[in-house]
Order: C-alpha cells, then sequence, then structure tokens
C-alpha cells in the first residue's frame, strides 16, 4: 500500500512543473601548493556531477555524511559558488552563464537559510535592518513601506513586531532562525534552500521551526531543497529525497519508498544507523555498521565510490568504473551495480 | 546489585557578571553498579554542570557548589582534596567528552597520552604501559593499533578520535564511565559504531555509565534507566520502558509528541510542538519549571510549589516524577472530551 502512494505521487509530480533543473553539477575546490607561486596540485571534487529536478512546490531533502557536499551542491545551485561544470536552470533560465544585475535580479526568487542562527546574523544591525537589507539592496519600496512590510514579515515568522528595534544577542537560537526566515522571505522568493536550518535548536524548538517552515511552504507556494542530516525530520518533512556520498547522489526517490525500501546498500546503512525513540523498537533492531569513515574527496576511491566501506561490495565494485545512477521504478533513481 | 553512586541535593550556581546562574537546583538519584543511566534534556539544563560538579571540574569561581553531597563507593567526592579527586578521575571514573579534540592533547602523540594513566594509575613501566596502550587500540577498533600509538590526534578522524578519548577513559578498569555528548558531533554512521562498541565493552567490563545527550532514541538504545532533566533539576526518570510507554511529566511526553521517527511514514501533518522557549537560568525558578510552557496540564499550584520529585503510585518502582498534575488522568479525561465534542 505505501508503495502505491508513493508511485501514485511520483506519477503527479511527473505532470507537475520543474523549478529547479540541475545537470552534471561539478564543483571542485582547487587543492594548491607552493609559498611563492601557487600551484595547484589537486581538487576537492566536492560536488561531483549530479543531476537532479526540484518540482515546483515540493520539498526535497538532501541527506549524507557531513562532507559529502550537501551544502557546496546548495550553494552551487544557487550561484553563491561558481561551478566548475555542468548547468543549472532555474525557472526555465540557465544560471550558470549569467553575470552581474541579471543573476541578481533572478537571486531575487532563491533564497537560502543558514544553519547557524548565531553565526549567520550581523550582531550590530537591529532586527529590522536585518530583515529590510533584501530590501534595501534591490532598492525595493521606500523606507516607511519597508518598515510596513518587515513588522508584517515578523508576525508571519511569528515573532512580535515589537522587537523590530531589538539585536540578535536579544534573541534564542529559535527566534534568531525565525529572524533568519524572515529575511529570507523578504523579496518573495519562489525558492528557498535550507541548509541545516534546524540542527543548532533545541530539541523542544525544532518542532516550532519545522511547523513554520511547512506552514509558509502552503501560504506562499515556496519549493524547498531541505539539506539535513536528521534523517527522521527528512522522512517528515520532504516529499522526495536525495543521498549523497563523496560528492555524488547515491539514491534519489519519493521519500516513503527510499525509507521503506531503500536500495542502495549506503542508504541501507544509514537508515540503519538513526536510533529510534522507542525502546522496544531498539533493543531488536537491525543495524548495518558500516567500517571506517568516508574516504577524502580529494582522493576518492577507484571504481565504486563507495567500495571501501560496502558491506555488500563485489570484485567487480573495485574495476568498474563509478555506478550510474539509474531509475530503477518510477522516480526511483539508484547508483549501485549490484542493483542495476 | 549494589549502589554505586549517590547523588543527593546537588546545587550548583554561577556567580557571573550578568546575575546569578541557577545552572542545578537540587538533584538528588542513586545510581547502580553496572548500570546506564541516560540523562536527556536541552541545552542548560543542567546535565553538564551536574556531572562536571560531581568531579570536581567546575570553574571556580564563577562557579559554586552550593549543597550537595556525591556519595561514590562510600566516600563524598566532594569533599575530596584536588590530589585525591584526581586519582578517582581516569582511575575509578572515567569521562568523556562532545568534542574529543579539546579533551586530548595536541602535542602529544596517542601513545604517551594512553601509557600516562597507565603508568600513574596501574604502576606500568613503559613497555608493558605500551602492550596494553597498543591492546586497548585494538579494542576500540582501530586498525594498525600499535603504529597508531605514534601518531597525533590530528591524524584521526572524528570517530576515531573518540575511540581514542573511550580507549583512554577505559585504559584502568573505571567502575564508572560518564560520557556528556560523546557522539553529538558525528555523524549517524559513525555515531552507531561507537555506541555498538560502547555497549560491547560496557557488558565485558561490567561498568555503570552516565550517558548524557539530547538524542531520546540514543538513551532508548542505551540505556536502563532514563532522567529528564530541565531548569537544572530532575522532571521524570524510570526504568526506560515505563517512561516512554507512559510518560508523567508534560515535558516528557511533548518531548516524545515532538519528535518524527525514520521508521514511520512521513507528511503526517504538523509536528506537535511544545510552546514557547527554554527557561532563562539568571532567574531563581519557583514552582514547576515547565509550567509556563505546560497551557495543558498545569494547575495553579504549579506556578507557585516545587514539587518535589516522588515515586508514580501507579507505576513500576523506581518511576519518578516531579509534577502535581496526574497527566495520564488528565490525559483520559482530554481524550473523553474530544469524543463528545465529536472529532
Ligand atoms: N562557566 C560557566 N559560567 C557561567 N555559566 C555557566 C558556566 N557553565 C555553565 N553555565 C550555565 O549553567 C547552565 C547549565 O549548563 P550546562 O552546561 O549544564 O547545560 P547542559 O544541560 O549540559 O546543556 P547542553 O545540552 O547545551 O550541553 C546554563 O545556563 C549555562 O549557561
Ligand atoms: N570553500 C571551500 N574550499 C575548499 N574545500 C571546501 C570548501 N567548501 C567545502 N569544501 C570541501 O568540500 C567537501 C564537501 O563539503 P560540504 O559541501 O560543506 O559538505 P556537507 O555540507 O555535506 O557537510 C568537503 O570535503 C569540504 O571540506
Ligand atoms: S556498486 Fe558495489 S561497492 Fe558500490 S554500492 Fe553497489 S555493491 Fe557496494
Ligand atoms: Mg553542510
Ligand atoms: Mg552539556
Amino acid at each position: 500500500m505505501e508503495i502505491k502512494t508513493a508511485t501514485s505521487t511520483q506519477e503527479t509530480s511527473q505532470q507537475r512543473e520543474v523549478i529547479l533543473r540541475v545537470r552534471g553539477l561539478k564543483k571542485y575546490f582547487p587543492i594548491t601548493s607552493g609559498i611563492i607561486v601557487q600551484r595547484q596540485v589537486g581538487a576537492v571534487k566536492a560536488v561531483d556531477s549530479v543531476d537532479f529536478d526540484v518540482y515546483k512546490g515540493e520539498t526535497l531533502g538532501l541527506v549524507g555524511e557531513s562532507g559529502c557536499g550537501k551544502s557546496t551542491t546548495g550553494r552551487t545551485v544557487l550561484q553563491l559558488y561558481r561551478p566548475t561544470a555542468g548547468s543549472v536552470q532555474f525557472e526555465g533560465e540557465e544560471l550558470t552563464t549569467l553575470r552581474g544585475d541579471e543573476l541578481r535580479r533572478i537571486r531575487r526568487r532563491m533564497q537560502i537559510i543558514f544553519q547557524d542562527p548565531f553565526a549567520s546574523l550581523n550582531p550590530r544591525m537591529t532586527v529590522g535592518n536585518i530583515v529590510s537589507e533584501p530590501l534595501v539592496i534591490h532598492n525595493v519600496m521606500n523606507k516607511k513601506e519597508r518598515k510596513e512590510y518587515v513588522e508584517e514579515l515578523l508576525v508571519k515568522v511569528g515573532l512580535n513586531p515589537f522587537y523590530i528595534n531589538r539585536y540578535p544577542h536579544e534573541f534564542s537560537g529559535g527566534q534568531r532562525q525565525r529572524i533568519g526566515i524572515a529575511r529570507a522571505l523578504a523579496l518573495n522568493p519562489s525558492f528557498i534552500v535550507a541548509d541545516e536550518p534546524i540542527s543548532a535548536l533545541d530539541v523542544s524548538i525544532q518542532a516550532q521551526v519545522v511547523n513554520l517552515l511547512e506552514d509558509l511552504q502552503k501560504e506562499l507556494n515556496l519549493t524547498y531543497l531541505f539539506i539535513a542530516h536528521d534523517l527522521s525530520m527528512v522522512r517528515h518533512i520532504c516529499d522526495r529525497v536525495a543521498v549523497m556520498y563523496l560528492g555524488k547522489i547515491v539514491e534519489l526517490g519519493p521519500t516513503n519508498l527510499v525509507y521503506d525500501n531503500p536500495l542502495h546498500p549506503y542508504t541501507q546503512s544509514l537508515l540503519s544507523a538513526v536510533p529510534v525513540p522507542d525502546p522496544s523498537v531498539e533493543e531488536t533492531r537491525q543495524r548495518i555498521i558500516l567500517r571506517g569513515d568516508v574516504p577524502s574527496p580529494a582522493n576518492p576511491p577507484k571504481g565504486c565510490n563507495f567500495n571501501t566501506r560496502c558491506p555488500v561490495a563485489m570484485d567487480y565494485c573495485y574495476h568498474e568504473p563509478d555506478p550510474e545512477l539509474v531509475e530503477i521504478e518510477p522516480g526511483h533513481f539508484v547508483a549501485c551495480h549490484r542493483v542495476t | 546489585m549494589g549502589v554505586l553512586l549517590e547523588v543527593k541535593d546537588l546545587v550548583t550556581r554561577f556567580y557571573t557578571q550578568e546575575g546569578i546562574v541557577y545552572a542545578v537546583n537540587g538533584v538528588s538519584y542513586t545510581l547502580n553498579e553496572g548500570e546506564t543511566l541516560g540523562i536527556v534534556g536541552e541545552s542548560g539544563s543542567g546535565k553538564s554542570v551536574h556531572a562536571l560538579s560531581m568531579l570536581g571540574l567546575i570553574p571556580m569561581p564563577p562557579g559554586k557548589i552550593e549543597n550537595g553531597e556525591v556519595i561514590f563507593q562510600g566516600r563524598d567526592l566532594l569533599k575530596l582534596s584536588k590530589d585525591e579527586m584526581r586519582l578517582v578521575r581516569g582511575a575509578e571514573i572515567a569521562m568523556i567528552f562532545q568534542d574529543p579534540m579539546t579533551s586530548l592533547n595536541p602535542v602529544l602523540t596517542i601513545g604517551t597520552q594512553l601509557t600516562e594513566g597507565l603508568k600513574l594509575h596501574l604502576g606500568m613501566n613503559q613497555a608493558q604501559a605500551e602492550r596494553r596502550a597498543a591492546e586497548l587500540l585494538d579494542m576500540v577498533g582501530i586498525p594498525d593499533a600499535r603504529k597508531r600509538l605514534n601518531n597525533y590526534p590530528h591524524q584521526f578522524s572524528g570517530g576515531m578520535r573518540q575511540r581514542v578519548m573511550i580507549a583512554i577513559g577505559l585504559s584502568c578498569n573505571p567502575k564508572l564511565l560518564i560520557a556528556d555528548e560523546p557522539t553529538t558531533a558525528l555523524d549517524v554512521t559513525i555515531q552507531a559504531q561507537i555506541l555498538e562498541l560502547v555497549k560491547r565493552l560496557r557488558d565485558e567490563l561490567k561498568m555503570a555509565m552516565i550517558w548524557i545527550t539530547h538524542d531520546l532514541g540514543v538513551v532508548a538504545g542505551i540505556a536502563d534507566t532514563i532522567q529528564v532533566m530541565y531548569a537544572g533539576q530532575i522532571m521524570e526518570r524510570g526504568p526506560i520502558k515505563a517512561v516512554f510507554e507512559s510518560p508523567r511529566s508534560a515535558y516528557t511526553l511533548g518531548l516524545l509528541n515532538s519528535l518524527p521517527r525514520v521508521d514511520a511514514e512521513g507528511g503526517g501533518g504538523r509536528l506537535t510542538q511544545i510552546e514557547g522557549s527554554p527557561p532563562d537560568m539568571r532567574i531563581k525558578p519557583v514552582g514547576d519549571p515547565f509550567a509556563p510552557r505546560n497551557p495543558l496540564y498545569r494547575t495553579e499550584r504549579c506556578f507557585t510549589e516545587t514539587p518535589p520529585l516522588h515515586q508514580v503510585a501507579d507505576s513500576v518502582p523506581g518511576h519518578m516524577v516531579a509534577a502535581w498534575y496526574d497527566l495520564p488522568a488528565l490525559r483520559k479525561q482530554h481524550e473523553m472530551e474530544k469524543m463528545k465534542h465529536g472529532n
């Protein structure tokens, strides 16, 4: 029954409009050496050829261990980092070739919410100035209109508009994250990258912020790329999920389908590692414990990227090239020789 | 099983420029030999300060232990001299922290840091200590243990550093291991490795553990007893299954209800959220500290009188709560009213 619902979401999503199309996206960071003359001696392959679509109005989750390239993907999509290669089409427009004013115009429609509500807000600016800054930069509205609009935004994210002249240090973590959300909403975007928006928050505050993000999505018809390492929360909030490992997507599909029937050995072990807040379940839970750590993205393994830790690797996994992402069933993509 | 540790009415405060921080406000509990106690609670609820107070690791000033006894194997730890305390730490009680980088010395090799305690506490010579150190690294799953003794902490990944900390902690066969969020900074896959390792070693060495975390899933998997802290107080404690199956504190219930689960179908509407924000610890708690965030179950009395931690009448022995209200009764009443109003 679960599979049926998942497939039917997929069918409807196929008819849905694609708001973001990413193809062959790469972001390599150079590793340099030399004191006087900097020579490039290698590259950190932070994002190494990823393909995915995001449908209008959905939440796509991006999960994986730290350092696997989630944030870099988010930033490269927004052109905060310029890609090494590949294409990013947003609302039909190719972003990778845009420059200057053209890029600024399109950036109004795409915003980012950061993980750390303590580091991401300028401590010397008032809440009002923080939230209205994007409006000032893009020269939208006059001063009076801006103030009214900012008050409206504060109410929308559940803050008292009375706080408009206060400074970030006077707020708790959850409140600061609300300020960050208000700021992201100021230019009326259609697409938001939320990069670990709740990781730094207390458990009792996480549900508040997630509920707010979901309410805003409905009200404003927003599309989210939701980057997280909390796989339970991703299951709750995301329509579809992409699992990354060493700069690549290894599995992608409707959330319930991927969680109930993970096909990639990495997804299987990742999900099995998540603790469940229920002692009776934990008692009998079977875990796939991965050996070792993620290899360095500057020096990925030969053959399949996952072969150094894969519990079911075969001989050919060390010789054949890294497996491609293949559609196994409608909307469910996997990159593993054993599955495809 | 005998009692290993008894904490009695522990009170710790910090006298800072912005005023007094009421970090720990009368914490009492006992821990049996071989028992694993999981302590949960949100940031600032006094979990770390309570543990550091027991081990004489609170910076004084600004900190001050105002009251309490910590009886460990018949001795009050709070009355020990600095030197006596140092012998207890490291030998009888081991502690591991969230960030192993801050507790490992960056300029000493892993081998030096491991052998130090073995020589000091167990009187081994260099050769014996080195052999044992290699065994310990091997035991915590570090490959090529003998060679890795010459490495420095920065040559290890986060998960491996935490393994080294565990090896150091366990090197002198402690009776009690206190772990303060040791897996919070790690990925779930590495967390699973560490939890598996710790559970195995705990059973082998028959030691007791205090495992501090904000992750109720981790506690569900590792603890015999759970203790929920809020505003420097114990709100509820008891055998793990009893508390998860029938929580008696509105705070415990709120936490459990707000969590989505990886093993349950998602997209089921809004999460049940706890309103408001965590308390300001610079204000002396009066009454039930959770009352302001507990509109559903609180009573008038919750605002004025602090409820004592007491045995729950209709639950298993050791299931204790600090609340004036009867949570299951009120929940049932609310259910009935909902049904009456037809939804
Ligand atoms: N050195 C210090 N000086 C002043 N206040 C302190 C100090 N250490 C801790 N506190 C305060 O004591 C209270 C309890 O802190 P504690 O570190 O025990 O919280 P915790 O439950 O361990 O939280 P977390 O989950 O964030 O680790 C907090 O209000 C904290 O700000
Ligand atoms: N500005 C940068 N310069 C060099 N390397 C970077 C930079 N940003 C990220 N990286 C590297 O790229 C890889 C992916 O990082 P990131 O996208 O931040 O991962 P995640 O968000 O999944 O934790 C990591 O190896 C990281 O160290
Ligand atoms: S291709 Fe081979 S090594 Fe890679 S994930 Fe599949 S089975 Fe494992
Ligand atoms: Mg990141
Ligand atoms: Mg702490």
